[in-house]
């Protein structure tokens, strides 16, 4: 008897104690409003990631002091995916399961963002893709804020082509699914302008790689019979160091042959000496350089919160900056931070963007965004030499290549698909 | 009323006087209104429009202004800023707060208060090949031959009518016979083009063995389209005779490109050859080794900024001795309680690698850093036309070679060398003649570990200093180790740069990918063939 009162006692305790715990829970739930950062912090893509983890750190520091969101105060949950492609896709699971987040902001690689994609899909959350990548996607659940290749590769290329007068193309990248796609679509479009195929040399390297002697001299011998040439680079990474630096030792000068590159920004160059690499090109569609208010008060907040007056802003920052004030505008917009109203309430929100103009989200989940040239200068900026005089709409499936043309991504009801043949009429049953 | 003497003595010293000032002041009047023109033209740089400002620039070349050279320079160097508030010009070297801002009309100085205040003059590569050319130009009057031949060879490539009658002017001037041979051929060039059958055929026999890229490209349209058969059939030659030699020195270029590669890798793998070979200890954290010593050269640089030069001498000897003293640290603290277990060994060190690189992450942060190569390291020597070496890399390949002959030294000459060899040869035996074995263990693994430091020195002059500089490394470290022959430094030397030169070769036509696969390949098939590699070691002690 004594012994079974004891029992029910303890038992008493432990549910009461339960109870507490999940009100507490439910309490804290109930106080703020999470944000989950899916950035690695450690492995090869830290040298990326980590400073975007900074950057949601900061824009969410900032909203929580302009009185936070519904009168809830904003709370990041950052983990730590390691650079591991498959870890993202368990991370993201822990975010939203576990952590309860309403958004996600994360991934670098296409290959992450691939992983995350049937997670986000199947518990019907969001996820905000901040950097530039090869198109050909278009989910429910994610939002492009980086650039589509009509809003980077295609309008760099027209700039060469017209502006430079380049006849002879080098496509060099990395040997991954980014460097594929946007070279595949380069090449569908360089050869529609009527470029010839032995006028274009297409070179893959692996990851991190870093003897760039042969190529670097291959391309001056195929830039040097004649016709202006150009290499278009998506060399990602750490390779784009050895590969700057051997262009400088050989003294391939950008009046020569122009390089110009998608992977690299400011935070890139912060790694290189970049005296001998004045000229060459980069197409984004924001740097640092940039001469607009919003910009600088950006700048300004950036150093106040790293405390480092050296640290520079680049391109996938201003996407996140981006992605962030959207998804504000929605919730606010949605009255919810729900994520099935807000993907409804985020299409046609637009925001400011850090160039002075406005992005606005599109249907296909992809962004407006202004197309910059910008050739690198001795103190590691780029200095803005072409622009479109107004905003593109990201393309999510590109218009360049065979069985991509025909199809369309349009998230509002009554077409709610991400891959509709325009042709057949048809939806294909992926999600994606 | 007569003057007073003394006036009437001063009046020559009057009127000479008078005219002294008024032909002062004409002068100044004129200087000023140079300044103007200068002003003028300058000032329409302040456009925003590249293309408005390529007009100025053409404008200013045509106008023959004296300082048009020096304004050219400025602007092209990034030197030429003006000030937001007023539009005034100042030649400003170097843009940080505190320096100096010299005016460019009045040569007066400002200190710079807030480098936002002034904005620089920039140009785009139209504008930067448009200046080179004009610079070009002048640079034909140069006093410096050096300076004159560049010239010639920029106009050679974009030969247009004013630049041919410049060089037709020129050549009879010229006093040195390379430029005036290299005029030569930029104006057959242009009578390849331009000129009658049979200035073509001349010009065809005179640049005969250029192998200058823009006369290879000017004969391949004559061969291609000419009019006249006979010149077609003599340009097809000249273009046989100039390819042939191409591909002779494209074979030179390569092994070069492959022995730098092999010098690479023997650099990193020589450390590994002394804990591995010598040792025996799988030594994972190896690369990180090398990645100190490449933090290290970073750190030496931040702390000497105005000797470029001498910093990378002095990094040798500190990222020795950093790398050599964590070594020890890690022989010491962990490998010691290992030996003889290898898989235990691996997973230690593969663990101490991660802790290594995540400490540079929070340390360094993980952003890569920034090592600039020293002025007598950059740039290249030209050997003609077609084949240049690069100076980096002739530096690493030489520096190398120090390297393996040093080690090679200690290792035969020494009493540390010595005892090294007795111990790795019998253990046993080495203690029973009273070597402190342990020791011996101790500094072994810190040399090895010291000579992976000073293998990141080189490496911080070609790659990222980074995080991961060492994981990018590790692999070919123990390719080379393992296909040169355990325990043999010779084997590391020839492996590696035979290894290099191999991939080198087959680079071009298989793709760094495919290249990197086919050598990855041809280990396995060969170690299979021969497990103890190129050169094995003989005897009791391969067994050991």
């Amino acid at each position: 008897m004594k012994t079974k009162a004891s029992k029910s006692a303890v038992i008493g305790t432990l549910s009461a104690l339960a109870l507490s715990v999940s009100m507490n829970v439910a309490v804290a739930a109930e106080d703020t409003i999470k944000v989950g950062i899916l950035h690695s912090l450690s492995g090869t893509m830290a040298i990326s990631e980590t400073t975007l983890k900074d950057t949601m750190l900061m824009l969410i520091e900032e909203q929580n002091k302009k009185g936070g969101l519904l009168g809830k105060q904003l709370e990041p949950v950052v983990v730590d995916p390691a650079s591991n492609w498959p870890l993202f896709a368990e991370k993201a699971r822990e975010l939203i399961e576990k952590n309860g987040v309403d958004a996600i902001f994360g991934a670098w690689t296409s290959v992450s963002r691939k992983s995350v994609l049937p997670v986000v899909e199947e518990l019907d959350s969001i996820m905000f893709y901040p950097v530039q990548y090869e198109g050909e996607e278009s989910s429910k659940n994610v939002f492009y804020t980086g650039a589509a290749p009509n809003q980077q590769a295609v309008p760099a290329v027209d700039y060469l082509m017209n502006d430079l007068g380049v006849e002879r193309w080098v496509l060099a990248g990395t040997d991954y699914v980014y460097p594929r796609t946007t070279n595949k679509i380069l090449e569908a479009y360089l050869k529609a302008k009527g470029v010839a195929p032995e006028d274009i040399m297409i070179n893959y390297t692996p990851f991190g790689h870093s003897d760039w002697q042969s190529i670097v001299s291959d391309i001056k011998k195929f830039g040097s019979e004649g016709k202006k040439t150009a290499v278009v680079s998506t060399i990602n990474g750490d390779a784009n160091v050895p590969f700057y630096k051997e262009l400088g030792s050989q003294g391939v000068a950008a009046g020569d042959i122009p390089v110009v590159a998608f992977s690299v920004g400011e935070e890139e160059l912060s790694g290189i000496d970049t005296a001998p690499l004045v000229g060459h090109l980069a197409a984004w569609n924001y740097f640092m350089s940039v001469d607009a208010e919003t910009n600088d008060s950006f700048i300004e907040s950036w150093h106040a919160y790293t405390k480092d007056e050296k640290r520079v802003s680049n391109d996938p920052m201003e996407a996140h900056y981006i992605g962030f004030n959207m998804w504000i505008e929605a919730v606010k917009k949605a009255g919810t931070t729900d994520p099935k109203a807000v993907q409804e309430s985020i299409i046609g929100v637009a925001v400011p963007n850090l160039t002075g103009g406005y992005s606005t989200m599109m249907p296909n989940h992809h962004i407006t965004k202004p197309v910059m040239i910008g050739e690198i200068q001795d103190d590691g900026q780029f200095e803005v030499v072409w622009q479109t005089s107004g905003t593109v709409a990201g393309d999510a499936w590109s218009d360049y290549l065979e069985g991509s043309r025909d199809i369309i991504a349009d998230w509002r009801a009554p077409l709610s698909c991400g891959n509709y043949n325009t042709k057949t009429a048809k939806c294909s049953g992926q999600n994606f | 009323m007569p003057l007073p003497r003394s006036v009437v003595r001063l009046l020559p010293f009057f009127v000479l006087w008078m005219c002294v000032t008024v032909l002062l002041s004409l002068s100044l009047d004129a200087r000023s209104a140079e300044k103007d023109e200068i002003l003028a033209q300058v000032s329409a740089l302040l456009v925003k429009k590249f293309d408005d400002k390529a007009r100025a620039v053409a404008l200013l070349v045509e106008s023959g202004h004296p300082r048009t050279e020096e304004i050219l320079r400025l602007i092209k160097d990034g030197e030429l800023y003006y000030r937001k508030k007023d539009d005034r010009l100042f030649s400003i070297p170097l843009a940080e707060t505190g320096a100096q801002a010299t005016d460019l009309l009045d040569a007066t100085a400002v200190v710079i208060e807030k480098t936002r205040d002034f904005k620089k003059v920039t140009l785009n590569n139209l504008m930067r090949g448009q200046i080179g050319l004009a610079l070009a130009e002048i640079g034909l009057k140069s006093e410096d031959p050096k300076q004159r031949e560049d010239a010639v060879r920029k106009l050679l490539g974009e030969l247009s009518d004013e630049s041919v009658a410049v060089l037709r002017k020129r050549i009879g001037a010229e006093p040195v016979s390379a430029v005036r041979e290299l005029i030569s051929i930029a104006l057959a060039v242009n009578d390849l083009k331009n000129g009658d059958e049979a200035a073509r055929l001349l010009a065809v026999e005179r640049v005969e063995g250029s192998l200058e890229p823009p006369v290879r490209s000017a004969l391949t349209q004559v061969a291609e389209t000419d009019a006249s058969p006979v010149v077609k059939q003599k340009a097809q030659l000249a273009l046989n005779g100039i390819d042939e030699q191409i591909r002779w020195y494209g074979m030179v270029e390569t092994l070069y490109f492959g022995i730098s590669l092999g010098s690479v890798l023997v650099l990193a793998g020589i450390g590994l050859a002394i804990t591995f070979g010598v040792m025996g200890v799988i030594n994972m954290a190896h690369g990180e080794l090398i990645m100190l010593g490449a933090y290290t050269t970073y750190v030496i640089q931040q702390l000497m900024p105005n000797h470029l030069g001498a910093s990378i001498l002095v990094a040798i000897p500190a990222a020795f001795m950093v790398s050599a003293l964590v070594g020890v640290a890690i022989e010491r603290g962990v490998i010691r309680f290992l030996y003889g277990r290898p898989l235990e060994t691996l997973l230690a060190t593969f663990g101490i690698s991660l802790i290594l690189q995540q400490a540079v992450r929070s340390v360094f942060s993980p952003l890569n850093r920034s090592v600039s190569t020293p002025e007598w390291m950059s740039g290249m020597v030209e050997i003609n036309p077609v084949l240049s070496l690069t100076l980096s890399r002739l530096y690493i390949i030489l520096f190398c070679l120090l390297v393996f002959v040093a080690l090679v030294m200690v290792l035969k000459r020494t009493s540390l060398g010595l005892q090294v060899r007795a111990v790795s040869q019998n253990r046993a035996m080495a203690r029973a003649m009273g070597v402190r074995s342990k020791w011996v263990d101790a500094m072994t693994f810190g040399l090895g570990s010291g000579v992976a430091g000073v293998a990141g020195v080189a490496l911080s002059q070609l790659t990222n200093v980074g995080p991961n500089l060492g994981q990018a490394y590790i692999i070919d470290s123990f390719m080379v180790v393992v296909f040169g022959g355990v325990g043999n430094l010779w084997g590391t030397l020839v492996a590696g740069l035979s290894l290099g030169i191999a991939n080198k070769v087959l680079e071009p036509w298989a793709g760094a990918v495919l290249a990197k696969i086919l050598v990855l390949v041809f280990i396995i098939l060969f170690i299979q063939k021969r497990p103890r590699g190129l050169f094995p070691q003989r005897g009791r002690a391969a067994e050991g």
